[in-house]
């Protein structure tokens, strides 16, 4: 039966959610813009015992935790509304978060229930642990994993990791800040294209593995972008993700691929949740600033006779909220254990879109109020941006719908 | 709870219209597009799907319970085979559904059973007029307070089957506040104009209507003495049309998909190119996301919230889908497109009539 009703569980944490964002995020947010690089250990050390307090966070969902068995599963729903809210709070320290980021979200969506909780109760120790997901190279971001060259060598009861990754969000934090760990992707077979490809768990401290760059960006300055660099990285056997079955048997299998890719089916909605965050935090500031010029919007009008302005928040309203419900709808879908592919690639391409123009118009409206770093107008245009690249660019979310409701593959549509 | 998913229930519903509107409306809409005329047989088909019908309880003739989701899931897929065959069909939602939503007990009892029992019969709404910047909450058609009930002036236009109405729901402002009146057509000063030659929606019959100083009893006021607040109202036609634009445009979609993937330049289909495939994802992306617009409106008005945000903003997008989506699949068709024996050029002409048809239908 469809229904829009908020689970009342959500909207409890939808309360706290926002009391953070407003709270801890917002009056910091404009310090940590300014400062690259300058780790907010206070909102760290806060959502770390407040996850502690509630039995877990970040990007883990039911699985890994308690299951309840009381009523369907919400929690790839409910992490949709704490990535909006708390990127509505900044973005920049909602990737800060630990305690389960793209990297716990791939072994949680790939790993063994004993590599569950080998590599992701460290999330429920005293100090604050991070973790990273490195796919990109600097010869491919959006070919990937397909095109890797990092590589992954057995060694006895051993992989032996090398090669190079860029722009690994929190890798700084998960290597160097605590003791959190890195899934790297490395080919296991490079004969077999992404056939041999596969995520890998290196542990923060690993002799091999080290950070070699922190990138200076556009936006989201608050969380570190860093190369690393593996030379002879030695890993226990048992922190592949996935089947390594392409080495075992001669006929080369995708199972193991595939069966990793299944991570950006939750990360996707998740991205496209934290751009519609900032989106909001977008309109309603302009809203605010507007009203505070005795600017009021006026709903229920036909274009002929609304201003400019009334028009662009509408149109802005409708893809924002267009957005968002499809995104709630591609978590839906994890959580009653369907299959989301499209749903997820389909919100991701519209939440770029959408934070991107609504970020864009926000500042021209408002002009040298929008153009000023005396308001976050300016910022979240920054910060907005990445969420059409990162998790894969606009354009390779939308070859990834194209090929799907074409019923095309790679090789038909490329 | 969230959930996306039809029950069962609606399911059923949802197949048998879609096997309606694939079977017999795409079948007849280019003929009935080209003459002018929607077969009746065609007519009463769809209105024996019973959609208005289960949406209107048993004490008023009707079999169901009343759904604005279930009314928005049937009005879509009715739209995919031809929005002016699912307008014909769905006219008499127009007069039913106000008078469910706002009538007054003695005007459901005895206004809805003659409509609902009966086989199709052109009961009819005229809300809108012929201005620019006409909308659903200004009238410039008067309602006066007379004597013994209410004197009605203006003129209406798109109002469908006016020529062969069996009653008419019209719209006036009394004293600034929109209302509405049921007009018998032989009242005297009521008269029916010229059949209208519109851009598009060709098959449906629509018609201006004058009123000068038309008067009415007192209980024929939608509400009676107190009137009624037309929010709902316009919040459902809104959703209404919101979602046949869906429909239309996921009929425009479902037709240039396989098209493109037919027809081949410099050795391949047109499909395996970007510029191509790229257009058909966006396609889809606007109707999956568009269509969620429609189906929180409806389910707002169904949970008695206030919809009226929800239903602009539904409108809003789906008209911007409608006239995007049908524009591209007649792009991707490229020339062909352009030709009446390919339906795309149908829905991009309908496509740019969405906002204005608001009102046409109500679930």
């Amino acid at each position: 039966m469809i229904s829009f009703k908020m689970p009342e569980k959500i909207e409890q944490s939808v309360v706290i959610m926002e009391t953070i964002a407003e709270n801890m995020m917002r009056p910091v947010s404009r310090y940590f813009d300014e400062h690259e690089h300058e780790i907010p250990w206070d909102y760290i050390e806060f959502m770390h015992s407040s996850q502690k307090a509630m039995g877990g966070g970040g990007t883990l969902t039911d699985s890994e935790k308690k299951k309840k068995k009381e009523g369907p599963s919400i929690s790839f729903q409910r992490l949709a509304f704490t990535s909006e809210i708390l990127s509505w709070g900044d973005v920049g320290l909602w990737l800060c978060t630990p305690g389960g980021g793209l990297g716990g979200a791939a072994v949680n969506a790939t790993g063994t229930p004993e590599q569950k909780e080998r590599f992701l109760s460290r999330y429920r120790g005293e100090k604050p642990v991070f973790d990273a997901m490195a796919l990109t190279e600097s010869h491919a971001g959006s070919a990937m994993p397909a095109e890797v060259r990092t590589t992954a060598v057995q060694d006895g009861e051993e992989w032996i990791l090398n090669g190079e990754k860029i722009f690994v969000t929190a890798g700084n934090k998960a290597l160097v800040d605590s003791d959190g760990f890195v899934v790297i992707w490395a080919t296991i077979d490079p004969e077999a294209g992404r056939a041999g490809v596969r995520p890998f768990v290196v542990e923060a401290g690993t002799p091999g593995c080290s950070v070699t760059t922190m990138e200076h960006k556009l936006g989201i300055r608050s969380s570190d972008t860093v190369s690393i660099l593996l030379q002879d990285c030695r890993i226990p056997f048992d922190n592949i993700l996935g089947s390594p079955e392409v080495v075992t048997k001669k006929k080369k299998t995708e199972k193991g691929f595939k069966g990793a890719m299944a991570t950006f089916d939750a990360t996707r909605p998740l991205v496209a949740a934290s751009a519609l965050g900032i989106a909001r935090a977008t309109l309603e500031l302009l809203k605010e600033m507007l009203q505070e010029q005795g600017v009021e919007i006026r709903y229920g009008l036909p274009r002929s006779k609304m201003t400019n302005i009334e028009r662009e928040v509408v149109d802005m309203e409708t893809m924002l909220r267009s957005t968002w419900l499809l995104t709630v709808k591609a978590m839906w879908l994890a959580d009653e254990r369907k299959a989301n592919t499209i749903a997820a690639s389909m919100c991701k391409v519209k939440a770029g879109d959408v934070v991107v123009k609504i970020t864009q118009r926000a500042v021209e409206l408002m002009g040298p109020l929008g153009y000023s770093r005396e308001h976050l107008l300016e910022k979240w245009f920054r910060d907005a941006k990445i969420n059409d690249l990162y998790e894969g660019t606009g354009q390779i979310n939308r070859l990834i719908v194209a090929r799907r409701i074409l019923e095309y593959s790679r090789h038909e549509l490329s | 709870m969230y959930s996306f998913e039809p029950s069962d229930e609606q399911r059923m519903l949802i197949d048998a219209v879609e096997r309606y509107a694939a079977n017999d409306v795409r079948e007849a809409a280019r003929e009935a597009e080209e003459s002018g005329e929607i077969p009746r047989a065609l007519i009463e088909k769809g209105w024996e799907m019973g959609v208005l019908q289960a949406s209107v309880p048993e004490e008023y003739g009707g079999f169901g319970e009343h759904s604005a989701v279930t009314g928005v899931l049937a009005a879509e897929a009715m739209a995919w085979g031809d929005l002016a065959i699912a307008l014909a069909v769905m006219t008499p939602s127009a007069y039913v559904m106000p008078i469910l939503y706002s009538g007054t007990e003695a005007q459901k009892e005895e206004l809805i059973p003659p409509v609902i029992e009966a086989e199709w019969k052109p009961y009819v709404a005229a809300l809108i007029e012929s201005r620019f910047d006409f909308h659903l909450g200004e009238m410039a058609t008067i309602a006066k307070k007379t004597k013994g009930g209410y004197s009605l002036t203006g003129e209406k236009a798109y109002v469908p089957f006016a020529d062969q109405a069996e009653s008419f729901l019209v719209y006036a402002a009394l004293d600034g506040k929109t209302q509405a009146f049921i007009v018998s057509p032989d009242a005297k000063g009521l008269t029916v104009g010229e059949r209208e030659k519109l851009l598009g929606i060709h098959a449906l019959p629509t018609f201006s209507i004058t009123l000068e100083d038309v008067s009415v009893p007192m209980d024929a006021r939608l509400g009676g003495d107190d009137g009624f607040d037309s929010s709902s109202i316009v919040a459902s036609a809104q959703t209404t049309i919101a979602a046949m634009a869906i429909g239309m445009s996921k009929a425009a979609l479902d037709y240039a998909l396989p098209y493109a993937k037919e027809r081949e330049v410099w050795g391949k289909p047109i499909a395996q190119r970007q510029s191509i495939a790229f257009m058909l994802a966006e396609m889809a992306i606007e109707v999956e996301s568009n269509r969620l617009l429609v189906w929180e409106a409806a389910w707002m008005l169904d949970d008695d919230q206030n919809a009226a945000k929800a239903a602009y903003l539904a409108l809003t997008g789906a008209s911007d889908t409608a006239m995007s989506v049908t524009d591209r699949a007649v792009q991707v068709l490229g020339g062909h497109g352009y030709i009446r024996e390919h339906p795309v050029e149908l829905w991009m002409r309908n496509g740019r009539g969405i906002s204005t048809f608001a009102g046409m239908a109500m679930v």
